[in-house]
């Protein structure tokens, strides 16, 4: 818990120290669909004077290059080829050496160490232009705030080039998982979004099953379901102070919960212990108070609010199989809008709110799929054996999702992994995980 | 400990008889019963776990994506229900499971639906809902590892469990 507490510090820390010494329009790279040819970046070595500086400097390079490499709309062009190879934070870079390898952008950085802990000072070119962009200085009180430092200048970098909010500087929930699959123990984990090792952390100890962890999108809370006494229930879990709680005292299965825009609901499904049949319900997390939106006879479940707040996506079978349904934040106005032949799953709606992110089961495959909200335009990004869980990057560019294998009969088989995928359909690349993982969830920017 | 023990055995062989006759429907009861002549041998406390799972049945199978018993089911829970009435001290926890294809949310609500099903016609059948609880694993706790139809169908099931 104590190094979740100065994860959560580092914020204020980044606020107030950040000296942003430029502020140049950013330059607006438009980004249509389709594939995009990444934009080649020089980074230098990130200088530190004593051994210590330079290690600093060596995982900040590392981290901010995986990062916009990651990204897609990035290659760092090869170290070797630099023909300058000096400091370039307080002296202006000779642009034709850097035109000649074809690098378009340019960022150079060093570290020291100063009285109230470690400095950065970065400084970001646009070579063709042959002009500084971005120049900046931050400090942080000590090494462990590193990371951080690395994806927040990542983000600054993104945002400068391509004119797009970053995403680098946030953490994935997950269901760690591991043992056979008929007894699989499953843990909460967290992460940094690029699933580095030194970042991850397990939130439950695996006693109990946990399920479908979501994060909240302006705070650091979870929503999760977990089997605690065999009893199925919705609970939050505030990763400031480590609390958990159930949500409402239900008689029955309450499941698949998802926070509102303003992080102060949660929509999830109940399961009347009087049928067994599942509605979807609004609770108050304030004031605990609670309103019942579906009435039907058939199953409603995995809500999802638009990002306005004023309409939820959910998956029904009111009609027969299961489908996707848009009703009004109140329950009225009820629609369906997928169109496709399949078994619909899973609806998410992005964060820039023009598209619904879903699962559709069809001819023996999953695939992962987006639609516009009101269902046209349907087009498929990944398509497997088994997919599930789709979760929005904070900036709608970007989808994770899980991929599980077929299992056979003797045990083998059915290893789940987590992957990113920009919605181009380009791109996908596996989220490391120590162990098995699934029902991934990307938080707000920290 | 060897109430476990037993069980996995008795497990063991369900899974081996269920292979080899690769029955559709309604092999759980032809099983259970096959692997009680084979296996037991021993003595089985009457009113117990295991009595129900080789003298009765303590599972029923859906179809895909259906909560509504087969004809095979319903048999296997009049059976069940005669057996409670025969020990009226034992109380259970139905369970509610899917296979694998379907997302884990539908699928908890399916396997909800599943087990209210088993639940609501042992009640009709005259079973004292104050013994009786229900509970949904959707597709957290397969039977049989295995992406293909012969671990679905025997994934798709509702089992009884002795609870005291």
């Amino acid at each position: 818990m104590h190094s979740i507490r100065n994860m959560f510090m580092i914020k204020k820390i980044l606020i107030f120290l950040f000296i942003s010494l430029n502020a140049n329009a950013a330059l607006e790279v438009t980004i249509a669909q389709g594939k995009v040819e990444p934009t080649p970046i020089a980074i230098t070595q990130i200088f530190g004077a004593d051994s210590d500086t330079a290690r600093y400097g060596n995982t900040l390079r590392q981290i901010i290059s995986n990062n916009l490499t990651n990204s897609g709309l990035f290659y760092t062009v090869n170290e070797d080829l630099y023909i300058q190879s000096e400091n370039l934070v307080e002296k202006v870079p000779r642009f034709e050496d850097w035109k000649l390898i074809k690098a378009q952008f340019l960022l150079s950085a060093d570290v020291s160490k100063i009285d109230k802990g470690i400095r950065l000072r970065m400084r970001l070119y646009d070579v063709f232009n042959a002009k500084e962009i971005e120049k900046l200085q931050l400090t942080i009180p000590d090494e462990n705030l590193i990371r951080r430092v690395g994806h927040t200048v990542s983000d600054i970098v993104y945002e400068r080039i391509t004119g797009e909010t970053g995403y680098f500087d946030t953490r994935i929930v997950y269901v760690s998982e591991v043992g056979p699959l008929d007894q699989r123990v499953k843990r909460l984990a967290i992460m940094d979004q690029d699933g580095h090792l030194d970042s991850h952390q397990f939130l439950t100890d695996g006693k109990n099953l946990v399920l479908t962890p979501r994060f909240a999108p302006n705070n650091q809370i979870i929503t999760y379901m977990e089997y605690k006494n065999n009893l199925p229930r919705v609970y939050i879990y505030n990763l400031k102070t480590g609390e958990r709680e159930i949500v409402g005292d239900f008689p029955g299965m309450t499941f698949a919960p998802r926070f509102s825009p303003d992080s102060q609901s949660v929509v999830m499904s109940f399961s009347d212990p009087n049928t067994a049949n599942s509605e979807i319900y609004l609770m108050d997390l304030n004031t605990r108070a609670l309103s019942r939106l579906t009435n039907d006879s058939g199953i409603d479940t995995s809500p999802s609010f638009s990002p306005n707040g004023e309409k939820i996506v959910f998956n029904s079978d009111r009609g027969g199989s299961p489908q996707l349904f848009i009703m009004d934040k109140n329950g009225g106005n009820i629609k369906r809008i997928s169109k496709g032949k399949g078994v619909y799953g899973n609806p998410v709606w992005s964060p820039r709110g023009d598209l619904i992110a879903f699962t559709k089961l069809t001819q023996g495959n999953f695939h992962i799929g987006v639609m516009d909200i009101n269902g046209n335009n349907e087009r498929v990004i990944v398509r497997d054996f088994s997919l599930e869980s789709p979760a929005w990057s904070p900036n709608g560019r970007y989808l994770i999702f899980h991929r599980q294998k077929r299992s056979n009969l003797d045990g083998t088989g059915g290893e789940v992994t987590l992957h990113f995928i920009d919605i181009t359909g380009y791109n996908e690349r596996v989220i490391p995980t120590p162990r098995d993982g699934s029902d991934p969830a990307w938080s707000p920017l920290l | 400990m060897l109430k476990k023990l037993f069980m996995l055995i008795v497990a063991g062989f369900f899974l081996v008889s269920c292979a080899a006759t690769n029955t559709e429907q309604g092999g759980d009861v032809d099983a259970a019963s096959a692997s009680s002549s084979s296996s037991s041998g021993g003595e089985i406390t009457a009113g117990t776990q295991e009595d129900l799972i080789v003298n009765v049945g303590d599972r029923v199978f859906f179809e895909f994506d259906s909560s509504e018993l087969t004809v095979d089911a319903q048999a296997t829970l009049d059976a069940q229900a005669a057996w409670l009435m025969q020990y009226p001290d034992t109380n259970i926890t139905i369970e509610g499971h899917a296979d694998e294809r379907g997302t884990r949310e539908y699928n908890l609500a399916l396997g909800d639906k599943r087990a209210f099903s088993v639940y609501s016609y042992l009640a009709q059948a005259g079973i004292d809902t104050n013994r009786m609880e229900y509970v949904s694993w959707g597709k957290e706790r397969p039977e049989v590892i295995g992406s293909d139809e012969t671990a679905y169908s025997q994934n798709r099931r509702g089992v009884t469990t002795v609870s005291n």
